[in-house]
C-alpha cells in the first residue's frame, strides 16, 4: 500500500497540514496554561481520588452504553417499520441536551419524586435511589447510548448487500450469521465507539457530581474547575488537564490494538434488507430492544418538553437573539468541523498507524473545555480583545469538539471507499478531485451528514468556552438558558431549554436527512 | 422638573459634541447582573444619563470566575471596576494586588453588620437560608434539628459555587471544632451536591429535595414575581450566616475619579431601588421601608453571622476539607 502512488495527495496533503493545526489547536491552550503557571504544585490525595472516580465511572459507562447499544442497532438494521426514521433522529436528542436540562429530564422518571417511584409505591414496591455510581452510568448511557448506537448502526448498514445474499444462498443460520457477520463488525466499531463514549464520560462534571450524589463523585474536570476557580493554582490545573491528555491517549492506544478490522469487502452500495437466519425469537427481542430503549431515551425526553414547552410563547426577546445567535455560531462551526474533518478522514484512511492518528483528532473531547477555554484566553488576550472575538472563538472550539465524532463517522466510510472502489478509479485513472467526486465522496455522504448533524447539534448546545468569553449582547441560547435558571426564572429556562432542544434536532435532522436522501436510512 | 430636563439636554449636546471621546466605564461582574431581566439595564441607563460616560457591564460567569478572569488578565485588564465578588473572594482579590481603595465615606448602610472595608463597598447583601415549601411540618430551627431529622436537603459545592462555600462557612461560624460532627450527622440529610446554585434550586423545585440552601429573600420572589405564597424560608435559631456581595475600584481604573463617581452612585437610592426585585437580595444602603411590597413578609433572622475577610480566607480550605471528609463517606 505504501508503494501505491496516492491518488487524491493534495488533498491529503492539506489534511496533514490540519491534523497539525488541530494539535496546535488543542495543545497550544494548554501549553499556555502551563507556561503562565509558575511551576508544577502536585498532585494531593483528594486528586489521585478524582482520577481514580473518572476512570471507573467513564468505563462502565462506556461498556455499559456500548453493549446496550449492539441489540439497539442490531434491531434497527434488521427491521424495517413506519417511524424508524424519527425513531432514529430522536434517539440523537440526548446526546445534544444541556447538562442542567438532561439531570432534570432523567429525575423527573428515576428521581427521588419521579414517576418510576411513583409507581413503585403504588405497587407497595418500596423506592429506589439514583444517586450514586449507578446514577452517574445511568445518565451517561442515557446521554450516550443513541450516539453508540448510530456507531453501531452505520457499520452494520455498511455491510454490502451481496455478503447477505450470499449468506442467504449458503443457508446461514442466527450462529453462523453471528459468526460471519456481526463479531467482525462488532469487533472492529466496538472498540471505537467505546473510545469516543469514554472520552466524552471522562470530562463529565455536573452529571457526575450531582447524580454521584456528592464530593466522593468528584471527576479530574471538578478537580480542574476546583484548581483553577477556587484556589487559581493553574500548576494544578494545566498538570490535571496534561493527565486528561494522558488519559485520552492511553485509551486510544488500548482501543488501537482492540480493533480489528471487519475485511466485508466492495459491493454495489445498496443497503441490505432482510437478514438470514431470523426467527420469529429474533424478532421478537429486536422488539423487546427498540421498546425498551426507546422509552429509556423518550419518556425523560417527553418530561422535558411537558415541563417547558408552554414557556416557549412568552420567551424575552433576548432569548430568541440568542437562538439566532446560535444557530449561526452552530452553522459556522459545522462548516468549519467538515473542512477540516474531510482531508484528515481522506489522509487517515487506509494507513496502519490510523487509529494513532484518529487519536490527535479524539484529543479535543479529552481536554477540559476550561483549560482550553483559559488557554485560549491567555494567547488572544495580548493580541486582541477577546470579548470582541467571543462568537468566532466559541465557534472554533465548538468546531474542534465536534471534530471527533466526524471523523469516526468518516474514517471507516473512507477506508471502505477506497478500498473498495480505489483500484477501479486507479484503472480508470481517477486523480484529485474528480475521483474524490466519483469513487468516494458518494460514498461518503451518509456518514458525512450523520457527522455534520451531530457536529451542528452539539455546538448550538455546547456551552463551551462562551461563559469565559461572553460579552453583552453575544450570549449563546445555552448560556441564555442558564441564565434564566440563576435568576429563578426557572420555567422560562425550560422553555428555553425545549427551543434549544427543538433546534438541535432540526439541525441534525437536515443534515442527516441531506446525507440520506435515496438512501434506505 | 424643568432643571432635570435642561441637564439632560446639556448632557444630551456634550454628548454629541464629545462622541467619539466619551468615556469609557468598565464593570466587570457576574452574568446574571447583566442580564435583560438583571439589575444591570436599568442602572446602566440611570448612571449613563448622568455621568456623560459609557459605562460598559461585562459579564463572566459567576464571582469566582470574575475574579480569574481579572488575575488572567493581570495589569493590562480593561476594567475600571469589579462589582460582584463576595466577602470569601475579596481577601484574594487584594491579596492578588488587583485592588485600589475607594476612599469614600459609606455611612447610610443598612447592613446588619458594620462596614470598614477601604477597598470594597457592599451593593446588597442577603441570609443563607433553607427554603422550603409553605406547607411543609416540621420545619427545624437549628442544623442538629435538620440532621437528626429524615428531611432532604440539595445543597451546593462549596469549591464551586458562592452559596455552597457560605454554608460551609455557617457550620463552621456556628459549630467551630464540632463542625465535623454536624456535617456527618447532615450527611444522610444531603439529597446530592450540585456545581451550583440553579441546578440545586431546580431540584428543589422539582421535589427531588425537601429544603435548598437558598437565601431568607428566595421566597420574595415567587410571591413577587409569580405570586405565589407557597414558599418560606426556615429560620436557625443559631444565626445566619451572611452573603455581603461588594464592588471595588481596580487598581487598572483609567478615570479614579468616573470610577469613583460610580461607586458612590451605587450607595444612591437611583441604583439600590433596582436590587430587591431584579437580584432578589436586601439592597446595601436603602431604608427598610423603601423596600418593595412581599419583603415585609420575608423572615428576618435575629442573628446575622460573618467572618472578616481575613478570617474567611484564613480558614476556607480546612473547612472545605472537613465538609469534604463527611460527606465522602
Amino acid at each position: 500500500m505504501a508503494s501505491r502512488a496516492q491518488p487524491i495527495s493534495g488533498v491529503q496533503a492539506i489534511g496533514g497540514v490540519f491534523i497539525l493545526l488541530v494539535v496546535l489547536m488543542i495543545l497550544g491552550p494548554l501549553i499556555a496554561v502551563v507556561l503562565r503557571a509558575e511551576g508544577f504544585a502536585g498532585l494531593r490525595p483528594s486528586d489521585w481520588a478524582a482520577i481514580r472516580f473518572t476512570l471507573v465511572q467513564a468505563a462502565l459507562s462506556a461498556g455499559v452504553s456500548c453493549l446496550a447499544a449492539i441489540p439497539v442497532a442490531r434491531a434497527l438494521a434488521r427491521r424495517r417499520f413506519r417511524g424508524r426514521g424519527a425513531y432514529v433522529a430522536l434517539m440523537g436528542a440526548p446526546f445534544i441536551l444541556p447538562v442542567i436540562v438532561a439531570v432534570l429530564g432523567l429525575l423527573a422518571v428515576f428521581g427521588r419524586a419521579g414517576w418510576l417511584n411513583a409507581a413503585l409505591i403504588g405497587i407497595g414496591a418500596g423506592t429506589i435511589e439514583i444517586y450514586g455510581l449507578f446514577g452517574v452510568v445511568l445518565a451517561h448511557v442515557f446521554l450516550n447510548l443513541p450516539l453508540a448506537t448510530r456507531l453501531l448502526l452505520q457499520a452494520w448498514l455498511a455491510i454490502p448487500a451481496e455478503r447477505v445474499r450470499l449468506a442467504h444462498a449458503l443457508n446461514f443460520d442466527g450462529r453462523a450469521t453471528r459468526r460471519h457477520f456481526e463479531w467482525p463488525l462488532l469487533r472492529a466499531t466496538l472498540p471505537g465507539a467505546a473510545l469516543v463514549i469514554f472520552l466524552i464520560c471522562t470530562t463529565s462534571f455536573a452529571v457526575a457530581l450531582i447524580l454521584g450524589g456528592g464530593p466522593s463523585a468528584t471527576t479530574v474536570e471538578l478537580a480542574i474547575y476546583q484548581a483553577f476557580r477556587f484556589d487559581f493554582d493553574l500548576g494544578r490545573a494545566a498538570l490535571l488537564g496534561v493527565i486528561q491528555v494522558a488519559i485520552c491517549v492511553a485509551a486510544g492506544l488500548l482501543a488501537w490494538r482492540l480493533a480489528g478490522t471487519s475485511g466485508f469487502g466492495g459491493g454495489l452500495d445498496r443497503p441490505a434488507m432482510a437478514w438470514p437466519g431470523d426467527t420469529r425469537t429474533a424478532g421478537l427481542w429486536d422488539i423487546a430492544a427498540l421498546v425498551v430503549a426507546g422509552l429509556f431515551i423518550v419518556v425523560p425526553l417527553v418530561a422535558v418538553t411537558a415541563d417547558g414547552i408552554g414557556a416557549i410563547v412568552g420567551l424575552p426577546a433576548s432569548t430568541w437573539q440568542a437562538a439566532l445567535r446560535s444557530i449561526f455560531v452552530a452553522l459556522g462551526s459545522t462548516v468549519l468541523s467538515v473542512t477540516l474533518a474531510l482531508p484528515i478522514a481522506l489522509l487517515i484512511a487506509g494507513r496502519a498507524a490510523r487509529a494513532g492518528l484518529e487519536g490527535v483528532g479524539l484529543l479535543s473531547i479529552a481536554v477540559s473545555p476550561l483549560v482550553i477555554g483559559t488557554g485560549l484566553f491567555l494567547i488572544v488576550f495580548p493580541v486582541a480583545d477577546p470579548i470582541a472575538l467571543s462568537l468566532p472563538i466559541t465557534g472554533v472550539v465548538n468546531a474542534l469538539v465536534a471534530l471527533p465524532f466526524l471523523l469516526r463517522a468518516l474514517i471507516p466510510a473512507a477506508t471502505e471507499a477506497e478500498a473498495t472502489q480505489g483500484r477501479l478509479a486507479d484503472a480508470l485513472g481517477l486523480h484529485g478531485t474528480a475521483r474524490l467526486r466519483h469513487a468516494i465522496l458518494p460514498r461518503l455522504r451518509r456518514p458525512l451528514g450523520f457527522g455534520a448533524g451531530l457536529a451542528a447539534a452539539f455546538s448550538m448546545g455546547d456551552l463551551g468556552v462562551i461563559a469565559l468569553f461572553s460579552a453583552p449582547g453575544q450570549e449563546t441560547l445555552p448560556l441564555e438558558m442558564y441564565r434564566l435558571f440563576g435568576s429563578y426564572r426557572t420555567n422560562d429556562a425550560q422553555g428555553a431549554a425545549v427551543l434549544l432542544m427543538a433546534l438541535s434536532l432540526g439541525l441534525f435532522w437536515l443534515f442527516d436527512r441531506g446525507g440520506r436522501v435515496n438512501a434506505s436510512l | 422638573m424643568r432643571s432635570t430636563i435642561i441637564a439632560a439636554g446639556m448632557i444630551a449636546m456634550v454628548g454629541a459634541a464629545h462622541a467619539q471621546d466619551t468615556p469609557v466605564l468598565t464593570v466587570y461582574t457576574y452574568d446574571s447582573f447583566v442580564a435583560d431581566w438583571g439589575p444591570g439595564p436599568a442602572i446602566e441607563e440611570a448612571f449613563e444619563a448622568t455621568c456623560g460616560c459609557d459605562l460598559q457591564f461585562v459579564g463572566a460567569g459567576d464571582g469566582a470566575a470574575v475574579l480569574s478572569r481579572l488575575r488572567l488578565e493581570g495589569e493590562r485588564s480593561e476594567a475600571d471596576i469589579v462589582l460582584g465578588l463576595d466577602t470569601n473572594l475579596t481577601a484574594a482579590a487584594v491579596e492578588a494586588g488587583l485592588m485600589a481603595e475607594h476612599n469614600i465615606m459609606a455611612n447610610d448602610l443598612t447592613l446588619p453588620v458594620v462596614w470598614t472595608d477601604p477597598n470594597f463597598l457592599p451593593f446588597d447583601w442577603g441570609y443563607f437560608a433553607f427554603v422550603h415549601r409553605a406547607d411543609m411540618e416540621n420545619v427545624p430551627s437549628t442544623f442538629g434539628e435538620l440532621a437528626a431529622s429524615d428531611i432532604r436537603i440539595v445543597i451546593q459545592d462549596p469549591r464551586s459555587s458562592t452559596p455552597g462555600l457560605g454554608l460551609v462557612m455557617w457550620v463552621q461560624h456556628v459549630y467551630g471544632d464540632g463542625a465535623a460532627e454536624i456535617w456527618e450527622g447532615l450527611a444522610d440529610n444531603v439529597v446530592t451536591v450540585t456545581p451550583g446554585w440553579s441546578e440545586a434550586y431546580g431540584l428543589f423545585l422539582e421535589d427531588e429535595a425537601d429544603m435548598v440552601l437558598s437565601y431568607t429573600t428566595s421566597p420574595a420572589y415567587h410571591l413577587i414575581a409569580e405570586e405565589d405564597a407557597g414558599f418560606a424560608a426556615a429560620e436557625f435559631d443559631e444565626g445566619h450566616y451572611l452573603q455581603i456581595e461588594v464592588a471595588g475600584l481596580l487598581n487598572t481604573a483609567d478615570d479614579v475619579d468616573l470610577a469613583g463617581r460610580f461607586l458612590t452612585f451605587m450607595l444612591t437610592p437611583v441604583f439600590q431601588e433596582v436590587i430587591p426585585t431584579t437580584n432578589w437580595m436586601y439592597p446595601a444602603a436603602l431604608a427598610p421601608e423603601a423596600l418593595p411590597d412581599g419583603f415585609n413578609t420575608l423572615t428576618v433572622p435575629d442573628v446575622a453571622l460573618i467572618y472578616s475577610a481575613e478570617e474567611a480566607a484564613a480558614i476556607r480550605d480546612e473547612a472545605l476539607a472537613t465538609w469534604q471528609a463527611a460527606l465522602s463517606r
